[in-house]
């Protein structure tokens, strides 16, 4: 079918529900569902990130200024808290729904009244999560990590945010089935699963290590909420229980999730590294086996946060060992990027800018991961500045910087409004000098013996700790200026209008659907035509 | 035209970025405060030494890929008027890059295997098991350390200076910077003869708590109901000092360690001087005080112990930390107030001090909290009171 009968046969069904109630609170569309996600991710973004500028304010010198230390712990668990479930992962859900039905070519969602329940269980959970900010006591405060015994101290907060846990564990698993459903018995005649774009690949991937890891965490705070309320001692030594038990539960949820929020940051830089050097996605296989490689291998690697916590040789061994293999197919990936870009024939618009700047900047924070996985070497960066530094390179200018790239790749489609490229341009490189005086010194601070989670420090950490704080208000502001940036191009202003295409070299449904994307696609199936799609295995 | 100036400026930007970064890494290394330390043990040089190693193995890698990625950028642009290749595989590179990664990870396996053998299960040159001199057992307590000396029957609390306690508190109007050792000195520091074999053995009291020197080259969590097993070996004389490194409520941040390593005679003659004073403690704990006695050094001893939740001037910081000042068990009966404090409160932070205070420091600080700020008890402890406690 020709992209012109595409185009008609689509706005025949566009219409979409009046009002704002059945618009949005009744949706079942997944162009819909994927703006909320969207949004509501901006709106944890931001809030996540002030909660982080007052954690830098605090730090900004040594003494403490603003905030009391329990409060400055209940900072840093918020933070992490908010970041990691409100801003990364709901991100990608919102990607997944808005792209991967587009991508493979069907209607929707196989499971769009699930998908309105997923999304709508996350501002109630976050609302309780927050709402621990003004009970006494205050907000949990023994970190993301919520270790006992010293989470159980916390008081009231802890019931509400073992509930919040389980809201989003529930919306994050329904989210999985969603994809896995859709991506297995809706893909579009002839959309086998090796013509898959690479973003579809590493959601399905992804939604796997939902499915297998969120009940596990579950289970973990479910029993922090027996011990603390009924009396169990599961992690209380003197009930006989193990405090450590927890931290193995808790890795072996945590580790699958670090790579829940990296695996669909690569699908998106494989969409958009080939589009703008004009060639195929370089070892497309290769890309397929090395995510499901690294899947796999996240399950056996967890007690590598652990090797300070006193373990058996044999232990510590196999943990170092198995952490060393996860360098092997995360290498792939980074190989094959830079040879789709070589003999390429590139344009640096502001998404290749991100996904040039996700690629160097993740592989320092994976150099990073490799050096803690030494565990003798990790005997001295374990709990330092170090970690926070590694984490922060393959989660903000990693994982963020994928999402914000994957932004600018498809709000011209989304929105039907090309953004404009001078603010995109200066945002990028705001975003990427701040980002790098915010966490490189924090390395520094690390080796230097500057311990995590502490509200004051000693004055020989003062120069770096100052520079990480200018870095970080420059990085904060930036992003305030991107949320400008996306609402002038959803209002159209100062912008242009987008192209079916949107990008000279781009590949895959999507862009065979008129910009922006009528609210039905493919209702009567999708065309494939293997000359559409990016990866036909034509080798 | 213009569009096309525009994307090569910005690719130069990116070199220059990359290129100052490397440059800020180099130079770094150059000052030693910035890196890893080498420290005054075996294993603090092994894991320097790996460091080392891993990081320029790792920027060896880093430049050469983004050196390939950057040649790429400046070459392979479309404003160049290249067209771009189509190939999308090529096995035999797919192949080479991952092997080479496999062998560099194998080198690296090596000297980090041996090297965790050594701290594991440390032999000396004949392969025999090596003995140890002394054992200290490091008990971690919401926000201080305990030091046993088992050999000795030396035991001994070590919490934050009161200097640096006093300037870090909101609006104190000190500098930290005028604070000798800011947030690193202790009351009562660990001390440790050098070349000496010492075993380490570490537990806690209340919440998970990590004993860090870096100096030493290891951190290893001291968890309640486990008892972790350590060593260490110190090559020179000095002071050293660290901080707890497992997050541990509100005073996280205010437990350094700090351990003084002293020539084996001044250890000796240390020794001593600790166990004239303990017998003077054992004369205290016998003794009946008197009631002007009791306060003063009740005052001290809440000042160190008690003041960092319940505060100095009593008030607490509820509903975590409650208010001594008009408290009703401070106020009531005092077998119950003797009882809180030697048994603690299950479910809070409220420590049982029971095992960590002699029994005149406790009932000097009853003494002290039932006299002071609006409380109306006006009553004395003798140490005997709670010995009677303790005992029941």
């Amino acid at each position: 079918m020709s992209h012109a009968e595409t185009h008609s046969h689509d706005h025949d069904h566009d219409h979409k529900p009046k009002g704002f109630v059945k618009r949005w609170l009744m949706t079942t569309n997944h162009k819909d569902i994927g703006t909320l996600y969207l949004i509501f991710s901006l709106a944890m973004f931001i809030l996540g990130g002030a909660l982080a500028m007052i954690i830098r304010l605090e730090l900004f010198q040594p003494g403490l200024q603003f905030v009391q230390p329990d409060f400055f712990n209940q900072l840093t668990t918020m933070h992490a808290l908010i970041m990691v479930f409100g801003a990364v992962m709901p991100a990608f859900v919102g990607f997944a729904n808005w792209m991967i039905p587009i991508m493979i070519g069907a209607p929707d969602m196989a499971l769009p009244r699930m998908n309105n329940w997923s999304f709508w269980i996350l501002p109630f959970a976050f609302t309780m999560l927050a709402s621990t900010f003004f009970m006494d006591g205050g907000a949990p405060a023994a970190g993301w990590t919520l270790y006992p015994p010293l989470v159980l101290q916390g008081g009231q907060n802890l019931a509400f945010v073992v509930f919040a846990i389980h809201m989003l564990g529930i919306s994050s698993i329904m989210g999985a089935i969603n994809v896995v459903a859709t991506i297995m018995n809706m893909r579009a005649p002839n959309m086998g699963y090796l013509k898959m774009p690479l973003f579809v690949w590493t959601w399905l991937i992804t939604a796997f290590l939902l499915i297998a890891v969120m009940p596990v965490f579950a289970g973990a705070v479910t029993m922090l909420l027996t011990d603390h309320y009924f009396g169990t001692s599961f992690f209380n030594a003197a009930g006989g229980g193990d405090p450590v038990l927890f931290q193995h539960i808790f890795w072996f949820f945590g580790h699958p999730e670090v790579y829940i929020m990296i695996l669909p940051s690569f699908g998106i830089i494989s969409e958009i590294i080939p589009t703008f050097a004009r060639k195929p996605l370089f070892g497309y296989v290769s890309m397929v086996y090395a995510t499901a490689g690294i899947a796999f291998l996240s399950f056996i690697v967890w007690a590598h946060h652990m090797f300070s916590v006193g373990m058996p040789l044999g232990g510590e061994l196999f943990f170092m060992y198995a952490t060393f293999l996860i360098s092997i197919p995360t290498g792939v990936k980074v190989f094959n990027w830079v040879s789709t870009m070589w003999k390429g024939a590139m344009t640096f618009e502001t998404p290749m800018l991100f996904a040039i700047a996700f690629i160097i900047l993740f592989t320092i924070g994976g150099f990073s991961g490799l050096m803690l996985a030494i565990a003798p070497a990790d005997f001295q960066y374990h709990d330092t500045y170090f970690v926070v530094a590694h984490f922060h390179y393959v989660l903000v200018s990693g994982a963020v910087f994928a999402i914000i790239g994957g932004v600018y790749y498809w709000i011209p489609k989304w929105t039907g409004n090309m953004y404009s490229e001078r603010l995109g341009k200066i945002h990028f490189w705001w975003s990427t000098i701040s980002v790098n005086v915010l966490f490189f010194p924090q390395h520094f601070l690390g080796l230097a013996g500057m311990p995590r989670r502490i509200p004051d420090y000693s004055v020989q950490f003062a120069d770096w700790n100052m520079w990480s704080s200018i870095g970080g208000f420059a990085f904060g502001l930036a992003q305030v200026f991107f949320c400008v940036i996306v609402w002038r191009t959803i209002k159209g202003k100062g912008t242009t209008k987008a192209t079916d295409r949107v990008w000279e070299g781009a590949k895959g449904l999507e862009w065979f659907i008129p910009s922006p994307a009528p609210h039905h696609t493919f209702q009567d199936g999708a065309p494939v035509n293997d000359k559409h799609l990016a990866h036909v295995s034509s080798h | 035209m213009n569009k096309d100036k525009s994307y090569s400026s910005s690719g130069l930007k990116i070199f220059l970025w990359v290129a100052l970064v490397l440059l800020v890494n180099g130079s770094a290394l150059a000052k030693s405060s910035l890196n890893m330390t080498q420290g005054v043990t075996e294993f603090s040089k092994i894991a320097y030494d790996l460091h080392m190693i891993v990081l320029w193995i790792c920027v060896v890698i880093g430049v050469l890929v983004f050196s390939a990625m950057i040649y790429s950028m400046f070459a392979h642009r479309k404003s160049k008027g290249v067209t771009a290749a189509q190939f999308s595989h090529s096995t035999t590179a797919e192949i080479i890059w991952t092997i080479i990664p496999i062998v560099i990870l194998i080198v690296i396996a090596f000297p980090s295997t041996t090297a965790l053998i050594k701290m594991e299960a440390p032999t000396d040159n004949d392969g025999k098991a090596i003995t140890m001199d002394m054992t200290v057992k490091v008990t971690g307590y919401q926000w201080k350390w305990k030091y046993d000396y088992l050999d000795e029957g030396i035991s001994f609390l070590s919490s934050l200076k009161s200097d640096s306690n006093i300037a870090r508190q909101i609006g104190s109007g000190i500098n930290p910077a005028t604070v000798e050792n800011y947030l690193l000195d202790v009351d009562n520091p660990l001390v440790i003869p050098v070349d000496t074999n010492i075993r380490i053995l570490l537990t806690a009291n209340d919440v998970i708590h990590s004993w860090w020197v870096p100096e030493f080259g290891w951190k290893r969590d001291a968890i309640p109901g486990f008892v972790n097993e350590a060593w260490t070996n110190v090559k020179k004389v000095g002071t050293y000092r660290g901080q707890c490194a497992e997050l541990c409520g509100k005073d996280h941040g205010f437990m350094p360690v700090v351990v003084n390593v002293v020539s084996k005679e001044d250890y000796a003659n240390w020794v001593k001087l600790q166990k004239g004073e303990q017998k003077v403690a054992a004369v205290k704990n016998n003794a009946q005080w008197s009631k002007a006695d009791l306060i003063s050094k009740g005052k001290e001893v809440y000042n160190s112990q008690c003041a960092a939740c319940h505060q100095t001037t009593g008030k607490g910081m509820p509903p975590a930390f409650p208010a001594l000042d008009g408290s009703a068990v401070v106020n009531g009966s005092i077998d119950e107030q003797i009882k809180t404090i030697v048994f603690g409160r299950k479910g809070t932070a409220m420590t049982a001090f029971g095992g960590i205070l002699s029994e005149s420091d406790i009932a000097a600080a009853i003494t002290y909290t039932r006299n002071a700020w609006g409380n109306t008890a006006k009553d004395v402890v003798q140490p005997k009171d709670v010995k009677k406690i303790k005992n029941s």
